[in-house]
C-alpha cells in the first residue's frame, strides 16, 4: 500500500521532469508562440501557414541552416503565453521567438525572453506595442510588422487629405482602441463628430449605430478587430449607412480574417494598410500566389507579417552563414533587412521598428468574385513610429 | 429628433429583449424543472448559428435553413441529455457547473475542428434585407423587425404551450413541485428529456436568427450566456414569464445604458456594468427574482 | 502514531515538491522551478476556494475576481513605486513586501467582504450567478481602466528581496517561499475547518435553518468565511503578481473562475488538500495535452465531465480512509 501512495505521489508530481532530449547541435532553433484555441485561433493559423511557407521557400533551411520549427499555444492568455516562453527559452533552448499576435501577451512574455542569459532574440511577427518601441526597446527585439498606431495615422491622413470634415470615430473600450483612435486623431485635422468606445467583445451596435445616424456626419473611422469587426460591418451595412456615410477601417478590420465573415456588405468600405494581398511587388506576388496554392485560401496581414518574419531570419542567418552564435553579428545582420518584404521598400528605424509605407485599399471582388482589399494608392512612404525618439537603444 | 431616436433605441432594446428571451426561455425551464445548471446553453446558440450557415449554403434558402438547424439542435440537444446530462439532475450544482463547463470546452473545439477557426458568414436573405422608414429619418432593417416579430411569436406559442397544454401543465407542475409528477406516474424521464430539448432548439432559434446580424464565430454563445443568466436570474427561475419580463428589461437597459452615459459625459464604464448592476440591485431587493415560481 | 493512507500520500507530495528544485537542477531542469512555483500560486487560490465550497457549500464562481484584485494592488504599488509617480496625496507606491503583501490580503478581502454581504443574501443557484456577476463587473473594471493598462495588462519592476531575505529572482528561493505560504495556508485552513467557527460553517452547509434555530447568526459565520477566502485568494494573486511581474485583466476572466472549480474538484473537495493535487493535475494536463493536439480541449471537456460522472471525490479523494470516502461531504 505505502508503494502505491509512494508512486501515485510520484506520478503526480514528476512526470513534467522526464528528461527532453538534448537539444540540436548545430543549425537553429526557433519557438513560434501563438494563439491556437478561441475565437482568435484563424489568426494563430495565418501566423503558422505564413512562417512554414517560408521555410519551405528557403528549402527547409532558413539562411542554410538546418530550420527546427516550434510551436506553441498561448491561449489567448497573458501568463499562458509567458508559461509557454519558458518553456521554450529555457527547456528547448530555442534561438528565436515570433509569432505573439496580442500585445498583452507579448508584453508578458518579453521579459522572459530578452533577460535570458543566452541572449535569445525575440522576432514579433504581429505586436508591437509602444512600450517595447519607445522607453522599453531593446538590442534583441525586432518588430517585423508595425507599431500599433501606425495604420490609424495613416487613416487619419488619408481622411485629411480625402477633405472630410466631420468624421464619427468608435473602438472598443481596451489600451489598443484608445490608441487607434489617438493615433487617428493624430493626423486628422478636420472635426470628431462623436468619439464611442463600446464594450470589449460586443457584437450588437444596434443602439451606438442610432446615435451615429442622428450625428449625421461625413465619415465614419473604427477599430474593430476579429468577431466585432464583422458585427458591426454588417450592421452598418444593414443599416443602409454604406453608402451616405462612407466606412474608413484600418486593415485589422478588414482584412482575410474578417472578410469572409461580413461577406458583401463590406463591399466599398476604405482600409489602411502596410500591405494588401493585391500590392503587385515581386515577392508579394510570389507569397500570396504560393500561399493560395498550398492553404487554398488567401493570405491575411498575419500569414504575411509571420512570412516576412522567417525571411528576415533567413536574410540575416545567411549573411552570418547560418550561424547565430556570434550574437551581435546576427543582430547587426537583422538590423540590415536584407531582404525582399512583400510589403515592398522596408528597413529597420533605431528602436528596430520598421520604417515602410503605408496605403489605402478599398474592398472589391477579384476575378473569382472573392471579396479583397484592392490598392488606392500610397498614404504614406518610409512612415516611421513616434515612440522611436524616446528609445535608447544600448 | 431627440424623441425620434429615442423611439429607435426603444426598438432596438425590444429586438435585443427578444433575443435574449429565446435563450432565457429554455434555460429556465431546464433550470425550474430539472434543477439544473446548464452552463453550455450558450453552446447550443452556437451550434444552431454554424448549422444555420451550413443548411444555408447546401440549400440556398435561409428560410429552409432555419427550421432545419432548429431540428438538428434539437437532435442534438435529445443527444447531449440522453448520454451525459441525464445523470447530472440528482447532483448539486456544483457537478452540473463543471460538468457542462466541459461541455463548453468541448462544443467550442468541436465546432473548430468542423468549420475552422474563423468566423463564417450567412447572409440576410434577399426578401428581408431592406429598410422600412417606421420612424422617419431613420429607416430601420426589416430583419431586425422580423426577428422582434419571431421572438414575439414563439413567447406567445410558448404561453400557449404551457398554459394551454397537457405537457404545459406537466411543465408548470415539475417546475413548482418536481416531486408530485413523479409520484403522479408521469413518465419523468421523457418529459426531462423533452423540455431540454425543446431548450436546445430554442437556442438554435436564438443563434440562427443572430447569426446574420452578429457573428458567427467560436465562442459566440459564451457572452449571450451570461447575459441570458442575468436574465433568468432577475426574472425567477423556472418562470418563463419572468423571463419575458427580465429579457425586455435587460434587452432595453442595456441598449439605453450604451449611449445615455456617454451623451451625459459619464465613464463608459458603466454601460459595461449596468446589466449586473441591475442584477445586484434586483437580487437584493427580492433574492428569489421578480417572479419566483417556486412557492 | 499509525498514520493513514491520506497522511502518507500529504507527506510523500509534500516532501517531492520540496525537493523538486534540487531534482530539476540536477536534471537540467531548472526552468521547472518557475512552472511548478506557478502551479503552487494556483494550488493556494484553489484551497482558498475549498474553504468556501468544499466546506462552507458557497459555489462561487468569481473568485478569480479575488485573486485578480490582490494581483492588481501589488502590481499598482509597485509600479507607481518603479515610475515614480504618487499615487496617494505625495506616496509613491512601494515594493515592499510586507506593505504590498499585506495590502493585497486586505483590499482583497475587504471586496470579499462586500460582495459577500449582497450575494449571501441568495443561495443556491442565484448564488452563482450572482458571484459570477460581480466578478464580471471586476472584469470589466480593470478592461476599461486605462490608467493601468486595461486590457494590455501592466507590467512593472517586481520587488527583488522579500522580507529583507529571500531574493524572489532568484527562482528556487521564490519557490521555497510560495511553498512555505502553500503550507502555512493548509496549516491555518486545517486549525479553521476544525475550529468552532468553522464547524459552525459546515454546519451552515448541511442544514442552515437548524443553525439558526440554534441561535447562530449564520450569515455573520458565512460571510466570514467568504472574506477570509477571498483575502487568501488575494494573496495568492500578490504571490502570482510577484511571480509574473505582469498582470492583465485576462486572469479573471470568468472561465478562470471556472478553472479554480475545477481544480478543487478534480483533487477533491473539502478536503484542503485536494485542491493541491487538483491544481497540479489540472495544470500538468493544460500544458501536456496540447503536445499531443492542436485540437486538446475537445479531449479536455469530457475529460470534465467524466470526472464529474464517475470519481466525485476528486483524486486525493482515493486515499482517503474507507469511512470517510463513502459519507463524504456532498
Amino acid at each position: 500500500m505505502l508503494r502505491r501512495t509512494l508512486l501515485a505521489a510520484l506520478a503526480v508530481a514528476v512526470p513534467a521532469l522526464a528528461v527532453q532530449p538534448a537539444a540540436a547541435q548545430q543549425g537553429v532553433k526557433i519557438g513560434l508562440i501563438t494563439t491556437q484555441s478561441g475565437p482568435n485561433a484563424g489568426l494563430g493559423r495565418d501566423m503558422v501557414d505564413g512562417f512554414n511557407l517560408a521555410i519551405r521557400h528557403a528549402g527547409g533551411r532558413l539562411g542554410g541552416a538546418p530550420t527546427e520549427l516550434i510551436v506553441g499555444d498561448d491561449q489567448f492568455r497573458p501568463d499562458a503565453g509567458k508559461a509557454m516562453a519558458e518553456r521554450m527559452v529555457q527547456r528547448d533552448r530555442v534561438d528565436i521567438v515570433t509569432g505573439v499576435i496580442f500585445s498583452n501577451i507579448m508584453l508578458a512574455l518579453s521579459d522572459t525572453v530578452l533577460k535570458d542569459r543566452r541572449g535569445v532574440f525575440l522576432v514579433s511577427g504581429n505586436a508591437g506595442p509602444s512600450e517595447l518601441a519607445g522607453k522599453d526597446c531593446h538590442p534583441n527585439f525586432f518588430a517585423a510588422s508595425w507599431q500599433n498606431d501606425n495604420t490609424h495615422e495613416a487613416m487619419g491622413q488619408h481622411m485629411t487629405n480625402a477633405g472630410i470634415k466631420r468624421a464619427y470615430i468608435m473602438a472598443p473600450n481596451y489600451p489598443a482602441g484608445r490608441d487607434a483612435l489617438a493615433g487617428f486623431k493624430r493626423f486628422f485635422k478636420g472635426e470628431i463628430a462623436g468619439e464611442v468606445y463600446t464594450q470589449l467583445g460586443q457584437t450588437d451596435y444596434a443602439a451606438e449605430l442610432a446615435a451615429l445616424r442622428a450625428a449625421r456626419p461625413d465619415a465614419t473611422y473604427i477599430f474593430y478587430p476579429g468577431g466585432m469587426g464583422v458585427a458591426y460591418i454588417r450592421q452598418y451595412s444593414q443599416l443602409g449607412l454604406m453608402p451616405q456615410v462612407p466606412l474608413f477601417a484600418p486593415s485589422f478590420t478588414a482584412d482575410q480574417t474578417i472578410l469572409p465573415g461580413v461577406g458583401d456588405a463590406a463591399l466599398g468600405m476604405f482600409a489602411s494598410t502596410y500591405w494588401s494581398e493585391s500590392l503587385g511587388n515581386p515577392a508579394n506576388q510570389k507569397f500570396v500566389a504560393d500561399f493560395e496554392a498550398a492553404y487554398n485560401r488567401i493570405p491575411s496581414p498575419y500569414a504575411a507579417q509571420s512570412y516576412d518574419a522567417a525571411m528576415l531570419i533567413d536574410s540575416a542567418l545567411k549573411a552570418t552563414g547560418g550561424s547565430i552564435a556570434n550574437k551581435d553579428a546576427f543582430r547587426n545582420a537583422l538590423r540590415a533587412a536584407n531582404f525582399q518584404s512583400t510589403r515592398g521598400p522596408f528597413k529597420f528605424n533605431t528602436n528596430h521598428f520598421p520604417i515602410q509605407n503605408y496605403y489605402l485599399t478599398q474592398i472589391g471582388k477579384d476575378e473569382k468574385g472573392r471579396l479583397v482589399n484592392q490598392m488606392r494608392g500610397i498614404i504614406f512612404s518610409g512612415h516611421a513610429d513616434a515612440y522611436a525618439s524616446q528609445c535608447k537603444m544600448r | 429628433m431627440a424623441t425620434l431616436l429615442f423611439l429607435e433605441q426603444t426598438l432596438n432594446g425590444l429586438q435585443l429583449g427578444v433575443t435574449l428571451f429565446l435563450m432565457a426561455a429554455g434555460l429556465t425551464l431546464v433550470f425550474g424543472i430539472m434543477n439544473m445548471v446548464n452552463l453550455a446553453h450558450g453552446s447550443l446558440y452556437m451550434v444552431g448559428a454554424f448549422l444555420t450557415a451550413t443548411f444555408s449554403q447546401w440549400t440556398g434558402s435561409f428560410a429552409l435553413a432555419v427550421p432545419l438547424a432548429v431540428a438538428g439542435t434539437f437532435v442534438v440537444g435529445l443527444a447531449v441529455e440522453t448520454v451525459a446530462l441525464r445523470t447530472l439532475y440528482a447532483r448539486d450544482h456544483l457537478d452540473q457547473v463543471l460538468a457542462t463547463f466541459g461541455l463548453i470546452l468541448f462544443f467550442n473545439e468541436l465546432v473548430k475542428i468542423v468549420w475552422g477557426p474563423v468566423a463564417i458568414f450567412i447572409d440576410v436573405p434577399a426578401f428581408l434585407s431592406g429598410r422600412v422608414e417606421l420612424i422617419p429619418g431613420a429607416p430601420y432593417p426589416v430583419y431586425r423587425l422580423v426577428v422582434l416579430a419571431v421572438g414575439l411569436a414563439v413567447a406567445l406559442g410558448l404561453w400557449w404551450l404551457i398554459a394551454k397544454t397537457r405537457i404545459g401543465m406537466l411543465i408548470r407542475a415539475g417546475a413548482s413541485n418536481r416531486e408530485m409528477i413523479g409520484a403522479l406516474g408521469v413518465d419523468i424521464k421523457r418529459l426531462y428529456t423533452l423540455v431540454f430539448a425543446l431548450g436546445a432548439a430554442l437556442a438554435a432559434l436564438a443563434g440562427a436568427m443572430a447569426g446574420p446580424i452578429y457573428v458567427v464565430e467560436i465562442g459566440m454563445g459564451d457572452s449571450m450566456l451570461i447575459k441570458t443568466f442575468v436574465v433568468i436570474v432577475i426574472g425567477g427561475i423556472g418562470s418563463i414569464r419572468g423571463a419575458f419580463v427580465a429579457a425586455i428589461i435587460v434587452g432595453v437597459v442595456d441598449t439605453f445604458g450604451r449611449i445615455v452615459p456617454a451623451q451625459l459625459g459619464l465613464p463608459t464604464a458603466i454601460a459595461e456594468m449596468a446589466i449586473y448592476i441591475l442584477m445586484a440591485a434586483v437580487l437584493f431587493w427580492k433574492p428569489a427574482g421578480l417572479f419566483a415560481a417556486r412557492a | 502514531m499509525k498514520l493513514d493512507r491520506r497522511t502518507w500520500f500529504v507527506i510523500l507530495l509534500l516532501m517531492a515538491l520540496a525537493a523538486l528544485p534540487l531534482v530539476a537542477t540536477l536534471a537540467g531542469q531548472e526552468f521547472q522551478i518557475a512552472q511548478f512555483r506557478r502551479i503552487l500560486i494556483f494550488a493556494i487560490a484553489a484551497v482558498s476556494l475549498d474553504l468556501i465550497l468544499g466546506y462552507g457549500g458557497m459555489v462561487c464562481f468569481g473568485h478569480a475576481a479575488f485573486f485578480g484584485v490582490g494581483a492588481y494592488v501589488v502590481a499598482i504599488l509597485n509600479w507607481h513605486a518603479g515610475r515614480e509617480v504618487p499615487l496617494i496625496g505625495t506616496w509613491m507606491g512601494t515594493n515592499n513586501v510586507l506593505v504590498t503583501w499585506t495590502a493585497a490580503v486586505l483590499v482583497s478581502g475587504g471586496a470579499a467582504f462586500l460582495i459577500g454581504l449582497v450575494s449571501l443574501r441568495t443561495t443556491g443557484i442565484y448564488f452563482i450567478m450572482i458571484t459570477l456577476a460581480f466578478a464580471q463587473m471586476i472584469y470589466f473594471f480593470f478592461v476599461s481602466l486605462r490608467a493601468y493598462g486595461g486590457d494590455d495588462g501592466l507590467r512593472f519592476d517586481g520587488d527583488t528581496v522579500a522580507f529583507g531575505l529571500i531574493d524572489t529572482q532568484d527562482d528556487a528561493a521564490f519557490y521555497y517561499l510560495v511553498l512555505a505560504v502553500l503550507c502555512g495556508v493548509l496549516y491555518a485552513g486545517r486549525r479553521m475547518v476544525n475550529s468552532r467557527f468553522g464547524m459552525v460553517v459546515q454546519a451552515c452547509r448541511e442544514n442552515e435553518r437548524r443553525m439558526k434555530a440554534l441561535g447562530f447568526p449564520t450569515a455573520r459565520y458565512k460571510l466570514a468565511a467568504f472574506a477570509i477566502a477571498g483575502a487568501t485568494a488575494g494573496l495568492a494573486g500578490a504571490l502570482f503578481a510577484a511571480h509574473e511581474s505582469y498582470i492583465s485583466p485576462s486572469i479573471m476572466h470568468w472561465t478562470r473562475s471556472g478553472d479554480l472549480i475545477v481544480m478543487v474538484v478534480l483533487g477533491g473537495m473539502g478536503t484542503l488538500f485536494g485542491p493541491v493535487v487538483g491544481a497540479l493535475a489540472f495544470l500538468f494536463l493544460e500544458k501536456t495535452l496540447p503536445d499531443y493536439t492542436e485540437h486538446w480541449m475537445v479531449v479536455f471537456g469530457p475529460i470534465l465531465l467524466l470526472l464529474v460522472l464517475f470519481a466525485r471525490r476528486g483524486i486525493f479523494g482515493w486515499f482517503l480512509p474507507k469511512e470517510e470516502r463513502d459519507g463524504g461531504s456532498h
